[in-house]
């Protein structure tokens, strides 16, 4: 039998403050676990191939708190562990690798310091740096990127950032969508679909995931991984549930489930 | 009795989960920054992410290309993970050509790029168990594990390969060789499957 690479199912932690919290529309209102290590706990055994991890908190005073949370999960976490929020330099990007992360997520300095992320990907290698797309449509129903916890549009197509990510050095690529954050009806898989025939890199599907059709819809757009972070916390053995769903449809997925 | 491992700080990274593993898995994990204290140690991992030339580099200036000599010569177990494999071979051809260890009779080569396949190898892989043996013992054939690299393992010794893969061509996953291991995935980041390989190693007595 020939080997074959999975297609991976991913869950997200949302931390607010180091809450972990759920998101609807990039606005956090509900805390879900005010101990994100409870979390991992779950997740660890049930089958979930990859973790990420995002401080989504206001305000980059988070900075230190959160690097402590990074290291008390990936005690924990054995599956890759992807974290990002406030990565604004070399340091702190380096202090988030020697807490256990594996991957860094860059989502505002591509807009505000693409150097930054060449210097990252040089330092850590691309298959070290995660790119987070955010989405939103504008007044006008045009999408643009938008960026700084999705305060801040840039006014660019989605496709342009994604091009620009790869010259930047980055090895893959998490897309999300304000409006479909959290609003349960699928990904946007019009903005992923774009994404997956602009770049060759590996996509990651986020935002918007209420029904397990969902991860598949994701799959057989063209993404490489599917992502999700709210259902994850509400269904026991959500993500066990999920991989075997995506198994008996036919998605090449890791076992375990 | 708790086994202890040292595990080699040569300034490539990733040795904190490596660590975690290890402790998980009942091992007492050490970081060693002196490679002079690495013959003290039951097990030694050789962890690396990043790029040969420099993993190469740093373990000449440091002296702990020498004493990790001295370690395999004492029969220590040693295991390499990822780079850490890859510095156990005769050489790389990553960024141009550089020689290894030389304690593996392997070389390390890019993936073809004619398979059309994306670069990194980065995900979830299945591996062939090409023969019975402690380190992968409990482990099925076909189990997952998780990968990182640009760069592959070809064995001139087909009898050194413990698990085979394939991504365009068909490379070594695990070699083994008298009381040295390596691991191109990363056991520290593949969950149970990985956890059994490094709790295996924990009690693996090469003759």
């Amino acid at each position: 039998m020939a080997t074959m690479l999975k297609k991976r199912l991913i869950a997200v932690l949302i931390l607010a403050n180091n809450y972990v919290v759920q998101s609807i529309k990039f606005k956090h209102t509900n805390v879900i676990h005010y101990d994100p290590v409870h979390a991992i706990d779950c997740f660890n055994k049930w089958a979930v191939d990859e973790i990420i991890i995002l401080n989504v908190s206001r305000t980059q005073d988070t900075r230190e708190s959160f690097l402590n949370t990074v290291s008390r999960i990936s005690q924990q976490c054995f599956v890759p562990l992807s974290v990002g929020g406030w990565v604004t330099d070399i340091d702190y990007a380096q202090a988030l690798l020697k807490n256990g992360a594996d991957k860094i997520v860059v989502n505002t300095i591509i807009h505000s310091q693409p150097s930054l992320v060449i210097r990252l990907s040089e330092k850590f290698g691309k298959q070290c740096i995660v790119a987070s797309i955010d989405v939103k449509k504008n007044e006008s129903g045009l999408k643009e990127v938008i960026v700084d916890r999705g305060r801040h549009s840039t006014g660019a197509d989605v496709v342009s950032w994604a091009q620009r990510a790869e010259t930047l050095g980055v090895g893959e690529i998490l897309l999300n969508s304000v409006d479909h954050d959290g609003a349960r009806k699928g990904y946007d898989l019009e903005t992923l679909d774009k994404v997956c025939c602009t770049v060759s890199l590996p996509v990651i599907a986020f935002g918007g995931v209420f029904t397990w059709e969902h991860l598949a819809e994701g799959l057989v757009t063209g993404a490489d991984a599917v992502a999700a972070a709210n259902i994850f916390h509400y269904t026991e053995f959500s993500t066990k549930r999920a991989k075997k769903f995506l198994f008996d449809a036919n998605f090449p997925v890791r076992g375990g489930f | 009795m708790t086994i202890s491992v040292g595990i080699l700080d040569y300034g490539m990274g990733n040795l904190k989960s490596v660590a975690n593993a290890i402790k998980y898995v009942g091992g007492s994990p050490h970081i060693v920054s002196d490679p002079s204290h690495l013959c003290q140690y039951d097990k030694i991992i050789v962890p690396g992410v990043g790029a040969h030339p420099q993993a190469i580099r740093n373990l000449r200036v440091s002296n702990s290309d020498t004493y990790l000599k001295e370690a395999y010569l004492h029969g220590i177990p040693i295991l390499g993970i990822c780079l850490g494999m890859q510095l156990f071979c005769l050489s790389s051809e990553e960024g141009g050509f550089h020689e290894g260890l030389g304690w593996i009779n392997a070389r390390v080569v890019p993936f073809p790029s004619s398979s059309g396949l994306k670069v990194p190898h980065i995900g979830w892989d299945n591996v062939i168990i090409d023969f019975h043996h402690p380190l992968v013992q409990g482990i099925r054939n076909n189990t997952d594990f998780y990968f990182v690299h640009s760069f592959y393992v070809d064995c001139f010794n087909q009898e050194n390969v413990l698990l085979s893969a394939e991504y365009g061509v068909t490379y070594c996953a695990m070699f083994v060789h008298d009381n040295i291991a390596g691991v191109q995935f990363h056991p520290e980041k593949s969950q149970e499957s990985g956890l059994l390989l490094l709790e295996n190693f924990l009690k693996w007595q090469p003759c």
